[in-house]
């Protein structure tokens, strides 16, 4: 738990440094002509306080304690670990196969594979779901989800629909 | 007089058939999501928001405001069946409503959280419609010198007040602040903290893209611990006789309910504080002047009703300043606020004048919304018994894909999904580590403001910081900030200098 306080606490003041230079393109002090502070200050001297008070977090977990508590449980983690490990390769694949197949093999690999469900529930999941976002958001909404590759297959539906 | 004809009007656009539909509907929705175990409102709103744009932009605030009140109800469902509270809302609910449950009382005392969730909905709902329209009138007053110091006390309120680590919580609101100011910069129009170039960090770092990130998939991941083991649903049948009963008991504890309320109201409208202190300090308040103290915590009924009268109350409560002041009272307002804005509807007093259709509709709404859910909460309680055995691993699936799709939806670009996806592992690790997010969404949401209110001031009074105080409405409100700021250090100093650890997890 500490360890994993320590090691935020840091990251958090290498993300404020890094904002603080990527701050200093605009003018971040006090410009008396125009009154008032430049266009960086505001970003630059608030990540300023972020640094310093994740600084202060830093030292207050190195003056305490260790405690026993672990931050994660092993088992724990590995689920976690495979959930985040496929929403980013779901999101990979959305641009190169499109979402009417990137997101199929997501609840696929969600409800059959992890969750262990049985086939009946995820098929009809796998194929439900596709057929309801279609409807909801390109029917409806007219809001085109992207397909890759798959956007030929697409041509006969947006010629029944559009 | 005058309020009354404005809400007669409201009506009259909230009780049209689409509005209507759109109440039953966004309730029954909201009902559904505060039933999860892990879902609350604040999940609700951010994963629906982008599927809202199917109505026109005053009926999408209504469904969101319907899911709000919605997921208020639903979260004692929950807590009452599975003793797993359905949002921390919904905390203390479990107090007595799990103990009621075990001795075959989960009837009685899903109907008590319905119906003081009605009682304390509306008792609110009539306390904002009377103070909307002196507070936007107040409002009116206010310059940038007064938005940018009551933005500032806004977020002192979580150092204060709030119950989270001071140091932590000042890191989230100036991770949150400087968040905002990506994309270009308000005064000059230059670009700024866009990370070599990238360009879909021209347009900003949208709040939604936050929002649906740490609810959503942070929300998930942070449940994920138990979705592998089936819950125990205690089963609940509801009879009219029970109906009738319930609505007896609850005859006897007006006092309860109206304190609760009142309490939750005026809780609702800070920042930092909001429904789950609001709940706490209800039952704490109803145990403390009950007459018999030591029955709670075993399945007192006042238990059940006083907090689900405080946290409906805390939801209203938190719309208010938002809606007139454009401060949002919680994060789920929050989320509100940046709905709105997106639509076209700026927040403030000046909604009041521009948009009195749209401003009347909604609180009408609001007391529609409530009718509505008292009675689909006590109709659907069986369906509710039902939904809540639904495997969590499917409910997760389908939020994540929401998630992503939601999160393509507004801007159609895959950036957004991917800075989704990152917020959500980052949100999920920094809940671990005890950060609060509340303060980070609100940030993110009034850090526009907050910068372009104290520029504009800099520039109008050349360069002056004294305007901020010399002001007296300002000057007011810094410093009450600042005596919010220096309260924990007092509290700090009069313990003699040993600071309190917050016990490690």
């Amino acid at each position: 738990m500490l360890v994993a306080d320590r090691v935020i606490a840091i990251a958090i003041m290498a993300l404020s440094a890094y904002f603080m230079w990527h701050a200093t393109a605009l003018p971040i002090g006090w410009n008396g002509v125009t009154g008032g502070p430049g266009g960086g200050a505001f970003p630059f001297w608030l990540s300023l306080v972020m640094l310093l008070s994740a600084a202060g977090v830093l030292l207050r977990s190195l003056m305490q304690a260790p405690s026993s508590q672990h931050f994660f449980d092993s088992q724990m983690l590995r689920s976690v670990i495979a959930v985040v490990v496929a929403l980013f390769v779901t999101i990979a694949l959305i641009p190169v196969v499109g979402a009417y197949v990137a997101i199929p093999l997501f609840i696929f690999w969600y409800i059959r594979i992890y969750g262990g469900h049985a086939w009946v529930l995820t098929t009809s999941l796998v194929i439900g779901t596709p057929v309801f976002l279609f409807f909801f958001f390109e029917v409806t909404l007219k809001i085109l989800l992207p397909k890759g590759v798959t956007e030929p297959l697409f041509f006969p539906l947006y010629a029944m629909f559009f | 007089m005058d309020t009354l004809a404005l809400l007669a009007d409201g009506f009259a656009t909230s009780l049209s058939p689409l509005n209507l539909m759109i109440v039953i509907l966004g309730v029954t929705a909201g009902l559904f999501i505060g039933a999860m175990p892990g879902l609350g409102s604040v999940n609700g709103v951010a994963i629906v928001l982008p599927l809202t744009f199917i109505v026109p932009p005053s009926s999408a605030i209504i469904l969101l405001c319907a899911i709000y009140y919605g997921a208020m109800y639903g979260g004692a469902i929950s807590s009452i069946l599975l003793g797993i509270p359905g949002a921390s809302t919904a905390v203390a609910t479990t107090f007595d409503g799990r103990p009621m449950a075990q001795q075959g009382k989960a009837g009685l005392a899903l109907i008590a959280a319905a119906v003081a969730s009605f009682i304390g909905g509306t008792i609110s709902v009539v306390l904002f419609t009377l103070f909307a329209v002196p507070l936007a009138d107040l409002a009116l007053a206010f310059g940038p010198a007064e938005e940018f110091a009551l933005v500032l006390m806004a977020f002192t309120t979580f150092v204060g007040l709030g119950g989270d680590d001071k140091l932590k919580t000042i890191i989230m609101i100036c991770l949150g602040l400087v968040l905002s100011t990506v994309g270009l910069d308000l005064i000059s129009g230059q670009p700024r903290l866009i990370f070599g170039d990238l360009p879909g960090f021209y347009s900003g770092i949208s709040f939604l893209v936050l929002a649906i990130g740490v609810y959503g998939i942070g929300e998930i991941l942070y449940t994920i611990e138990s979705s592998r083991t089936a819950p125990q649903v205690t089963p609940a049948k509801i009879t009219l006789n029970d109906l009738w009963s319930g609505i007896k008991t609850m005859n006897r504890m007006w006092r309860t309910m109206s304190l609760g309320s009142f309490l939750g109201f005026f809780v609702g409208m800070l920042p930092a504080a909001g429904a789950t202190p609001a709940a706490l300090m209800a039952y704490g308040m109803a145990r403390s002047t009950s007459k018999d103290p030591k029955s709670f915590g075993k399945g007192n009924i006042e238990g059940v009703a006083a907090p689900e009268t405080a946290n409906n109350a805390a939801s209203t409560g938190s719309l208010l300043p938002m809606l007139t002041l454009g401060i949002p009272g919680s994060p789920t307002t929050a989320l509100l606020l940046g709905g709105m804005v997106m639509w076209g509807l700026m927040p403030g007093p000046m909604l009041f004048i521009e948009q009195p259709d749209f401003v009347w509709g909604l609180i009408s709404s609001l007391y529609t919304a409530n009718f509505a859910a008292v009675a689909i909460n006590i109709a659907l309680i069986p369906l509710f018994v039902w939904a809540l055995r639904m495997p969590f691993t499917v409910l997760c699936a389908l939020v994540m894909v929401l998630c992503i799709v939601g999160g393509f939806a507004p801007s159609q670009k895959m950036h957004d999904v991917w800075l989704i996806a990152g917020f959500g592992v980052a949100g999920y690790l920094l809940r671990k580590a005890d950060y609060p997010l509340a303060p980070l969404v609100l940030a993110l949401v009034l850090g526009p403001l907050m910068e372009k209110s104290f520029r504009q001031t800099l520039i109008s009074e050349q360069g002056n910081v004294l305007a901020f105080v010399e002001r007296p409405l300002s000057g007011t409100f810094i410093a009450i900030a600042a005596l919010f700021f220096v309260l924990p250090l007092v509290k700090y100093l009069r313990k003699g200098g040993r600071r309190s650890i917050a016990p490690a997890e």
